[in-house]
């Protein structure tokens, strides 16, 4: 019966040692750390300044972004663009923007709209020479009505036939943020 | 007594047992059949059939003297050590020969007498050295793998998997995060001694709640009084890397012994026959051992085990949204293909477990066994992703679970009658890391479960014996999670859960759902042997699952599928009632072993495509945990024919088919039907070698629910509606494989084994239904492998 013993110390002292391992989690939810919420696209030419919105504050939850356009573009103008990436859920919000730029060589940001509404042109670069995608410039057509699709893309192939030029087709990568807002041109 | 001790080595693998039936085959020295020779052991004894085989029951542990004697014959007298079920053939020389030859063939340990058991034996084990546990499992008929990738592998037994199909490692339950379909079992099996696999619940000793099945993984371990040890050494030229492992058994009858066991794996880029899988490199180092006491009556062990493995998840199968996913789909060839390397980016998986137990064994005089067991297990996950502005070095998640186990099991050998009853705690702690910067999949929780069961056996006759069982489980969870408001709104959760929430966080609630279950399952069976060589199966089980913690709490985005997984707190158990049945019949040189099941699950649990949540980074497709009775009926065959003294055939034959009766459509990621035909040549004097040629069938699933969806994509700035095809099962395949090898003495003591293989021989370039990564790239080419085992 000696060994009986033994093994039944041994088996207490090992329940007692790890049962004791609990935490706290009462203390408030996880800080996202890598969520962008709001993508925020700014056009700047022919004296105006329109700002474009797209908001998401639950994050992967089931809301929807809302999406709010402050004006119309006028026909056949150049304007300088800038986009910025912000997580909002934490307070002061945080500029993704940032990172973005840091890390410039792994990301870039694309823009889709029909031809006839406007084209884009890249304004900036990263370290290789390739370009990011931050600033921009956006030259509109004739007057109509469209979508501006705004994707930030994630390790993208830069190298890839035609992604310095803006085209996403053979970009790759994987995307970290896609918004569109509703553009009219007069 | 060279052979005596090689007989106790054989004899003494895996666990002890108190009702012991020993049987057998009486031959002469050119294998044919001695009827009516007298055998005796212990106090029994019988006279051999005309086919030459016996059977004696209730030979009670401990040492046990056997005689046998046949007029003409040379008597054999020795005495067994006698602790589990014996299979032993008996060669009989005759008179003027000069020695007595006992030839061991195996060793039948039954789990539940009234299914057919199929076991793995060391040889195939040892094959598969570099391989993961779940491929291995492929050996057996009716076994399918769930992949994601080539490195992350799961078995499916008869259609099912993951929570589904309980791991027993040396006793324990292997509590390793088994709910997600892309973690694999944290088993190493250069572990494993011996595996046996049983489809359904129906060995209520191992819970009542594994509705696809149980494996039985045994440590390797002898009783021999030496030390000796292995090393199996394998190169493959897929991975450009290799696997070691090395083992020391130190035997002994009585007294201490002790096994000690360790293995590391290294592996770049796989590839698959057109381009690099970039990123699927893998590391993993393991160890196990064992520290044993055998004395009189009772034995007490020590045993440790660490599993530790990195594993690359493929690059191109990290997509942002469901446009990613389409292009990817469309395609077919993977976005991310660079130049092979060694190095492991993200993302990745690391994970560790940790298993440490202690039992111990008492036997009383007259056939009673007492077993106590204690086991510790940590199970360390952290999943790494590509993240915009966090150091690679972080998580994105980061689970340790925590399980402590507890049974005390008691058996009784009386006469015809064999019975065995126990009881088991778990409590359970799983923590979420919450600096991982992420919304955690599986909350922080603390379970705990207590079960108690009794399965008596009774053998009616030597041809027939009947085992009933019952099982009783309680268990309760309390979880710790933060719902977003606007989630749980969605899922309709307010009222019937408001009891639930415990603090408000602004646009968060914390809740602690609470649950607790009550379960009952039976498993009542029967065995019939008949005719010439006939033996019949029969069991009906009923068995219970409660939902997982993934399917109770998922609540996110699961970035390598690009869709977004919803559970729901109002699911409830499954209920698994099964009908199994097999037909086994020997000829001299053929066997069939056909085994046909029915498996009707009440309030089945799977994943449903449900709509869309468009969130800033696109849209997403939203798959919801929901439940449905399901119909699983299917087939597994195989069977053995020794064509000639060198050349055998095996067949392996894999059939399930599941349908969703609710909703009459079929049951998705059921594994398609499989064909495995084997040839083999066999020479003992050519240095035992041994060839053989496999080709491997993999017919396409017809039988496939439509979960295609819609989705925009832009061209020329414009939305164009597009389908994204995830349902199609991709067409079949056929591969060949060919093994070899070949014995050698590299010494007085050692003996060597040198193995050549070729794996998809023709580079054949394929996808699999059953790979959650089809979507992305091909399966792994053509693969050169060379192994070497040395025993010393």
């Amino acid at each position: 019966m000696k060994y009986l013993n033994t093994a039944k110390t041994i088996l207490l002292s090992a329940t007692v040692l790890f049962a004791s391992s609990c935490s706290n989690d009462d203390n408030g939810p996880v800080n996202e750390e890598e969520v962008i919420t709001t993508v925020t696209t700014t056009l700047t030419g022919g004296g105006q300044v329109i700002t474009l919105t797209s908001r998401d504050l639950d994050g992967d939850g089931p809301n929807a972004p809302t999406i709010t356009v402050s004006g119309n573009l006028t026909a056949n103008t150049t304007y300088a663009g800038e986009v910025s990436f912000l997580n909002e859920t934490v307070n002061p919000a945080e500029d993704i923007t940032v990172e973005v730029e840091e890390e410039g060589v792994d990301h870039q940001v694309f823009y889709q709209l029909p031809t006839a509404l406007g084209t884009v042109a890249y304004t900036d670069l990263d370290l290789n020479g390739k370009p990011i995608g931050l600033a921009f410039t956006l030259t509109t057509g004739n007057a109509g009505t469209g979508n501006l699709t705004v994707t930030l893309r994630h390790l993208p192939n830069k190298s890839a036939t035609g992604v310095a030029a803006g085209d996403i087709t053979n970009a790759g990568g994987a995307t970290d943020a896609l918004v569109t807002y509703p553009v009219t041109v007069n | 007594m060279q052979k005596f001790s090689l007989f106790f080595c054989l004899l003494c693998f895996g666990i002890v047992y108190s009702q012991n039936t020993i049987s057998g085959k009486i031959v002469d020295e050119n294998d044919v059949a001695l009827e009516k020779s007298h055998i005796h052991i212990s106090s029994k004894s019988t006279n051999s059939k005309k086919d030459g085989s016996f059977i004696i029951r209730n030979i009670p542990n401990g040492p046990a003297k056997v005689l046998i004697t046949y007029v003409g014959y040379k008597p054999i007298d020795t005495i067994i050590a006698v602790n589990g079920n014996l299979e032993i053939n008996f060669k009989m020389k005759q008179k003027n020969e000069q020695l007595d030859e006992i030839v061991v063939k195996h060793k039948n340990n039954y789990f539940n007498h009234s299914v057919s058991e199929q076991k793995i034996k060391e040889k195939t084990i040892e094959k598969f050295s570099s391989q993961s546990l779940g491929n291995l499992l492929k050996e057996v008929p009716g076994v399918s793998v769930l992949k994601s990738g080539n490195t992350v592998v799961k078995p499916v037994i008869n259609g099912l998997h993951s929570s589904r199909v309980a791991i027993f490692n040396n006793n324990v339950k292997l509590e390793d995060q088994q709910w997600g379909m892309e973690h694999a079992p944290n088993f190493d099996v250069n572990a494993a001694g011996k595996i046996t696999v049983l489809k359904g619940a129906s060995a209520l000793q191992y819970g009542g709640d594994a509705i696809g099945g149980i494996v039985i993984i045994e440590p390797f371990s002898t009783k021999k009084d030496t030390l000796f040890g292995k090393t199996i050494m394998t190169m493959e030229s897929n991975g450009r890397g290799g696997t070691i492992s090395s083992s020391l058994h130190k035997g002994n009858f009585c007294d201490w012994s002790w096994n000690a066991q360790g293995s590391f794996k290294y592996y770049g880029d796989r590839e698959a026959p057109d381009y690099t899988l970039s990123n699927t490199g893998n590391r993993e180092a393991n160890f196990s051992g064992d520290l044993k006491y055998i004395g009189k009556k009772f034995d007490f062990a020590a045993y440790y085990s660490l599993y530790s493995a990195t594993i690359g998840i493929l690059s191109a199968s990290h997509i942002g949204n469901v446009n990613d996913l389409y292009n990817s789909i469309n395609n077919q060839t993977p976005s991310v293909t660079d130049d092979f390397t060694y190095s492991i980016k993200n993302p990745k998986q690391k994970v560790q477990h940790h298993l440490a137990k202690l039992n111990y064994n008492y036997y009383f005089k007259d056939g009673q066994t007492l077993a106590l067991q204690y086991a510790f297990q940590f199970n360390n996950r952290k999943e790494f992703d590509l993240r915009t502005g966090v150091s690679d070095s972080k998580p994105a998640l980061d689970l340790n679970l925590l399980t402590h186990t507890v049974n005390a099991d008691y058996k009784l050998s009386l006469d015809a009658w064999d019975f065995k009853s126990g009881i088991m705690g778990l409590y359970q702690n799983n923590t979420a890391n919450p600096n991982t910067g992420v919304r955690p999949l599986i909350p922080t929780y603390n379970k705990f479960d207590a079960g108690v069961y009794a399965v008596a056996d009774n053998h009616l006759s030597e041809d027939f014996s009947i085992e009933v069982g019952i099982r009783y489980d309680f268990s309760t969870i309390e979880a710790t999670k933060y719902y977003l408001k606007s989630r749980w709104e969605e899922r309709d959760y307010s009222p019937q859960f408001d009891n639930f929430i415990a603090g408000d966080f602004g646009t968060q609630w914390l809740t602690k759902p609470t649950f607790t279950f009550h379960n009952f399952s039976a498993s009542i069976g029967t065995q019939y042997s008949f005719g010439e060589g006939f033996d019949w199966y029969f069991n009906l089980s009923r068995a219970v699952r409660n939902p997982n913690p993934s399917e109770f709490f998922s609540d996110g985005l699961h970035h390598s599928s690009g869709m977004i997984e919803l559970g729901d707190l109002r699911l409830r158990q499954e209920k698994s009632n099964k009908i199994s049945t097999s037909l086994q019949k020997k000829w001299e040189k053929v066997k069939i072993n056909l085994n046909p099941f029915l498996n009707y699950i009440e309030d089945y649990m799977f994943l449903k495509p449900v709509g869309f949540e468009t969130t800033i980074r696109g849209a997403f497709p939203v798959w919801e945990y929901q439940k449905t009775n399901a119909l699983l009926t299917g087939v597994d065959f195989n069977s053995e024919w020794q064509i000639s003294e060198h050349w055998q055939h095996r067949l392996l034959l894999t059939y399930v088919n599941g349908r969703d009766k609710t909703n009459n459509d079929a049951i998705i990621d059921m594994p398609p039907l499989t064909l495995n035909n084997r040839i083999l040549f066999s020479k003992k004097e050519w240095n035992n070698l041994t060839l053989e040629l496999q080709s491997e069938m993999v017919f396409r699933q017809t039988q496939f629910p439509d979960n295609n969806f819609t989705t925009n994509i832009i061209e020329n700035g414009d939305f164009v509606p597009v389908e994204v095809d995830i349902s199609t099962p991709p067409p079949a395949y056929h591969l060949l494989h060919f093994t070899s090898d070949f014995q050698f003495k590299v010494s007085e003591h050692s003996l060597a084994t040198l193995g050549f293989s070729v794996f998809n021989i023709l580079d054949t370039p394929y996808r699999d239904y059953l790979n959650r990564q089809r979507f992305y790239a091909d399966e792994l080419g053509r693969n050169f492998q060379i192994q070497l085992k040395i025993n010393y």
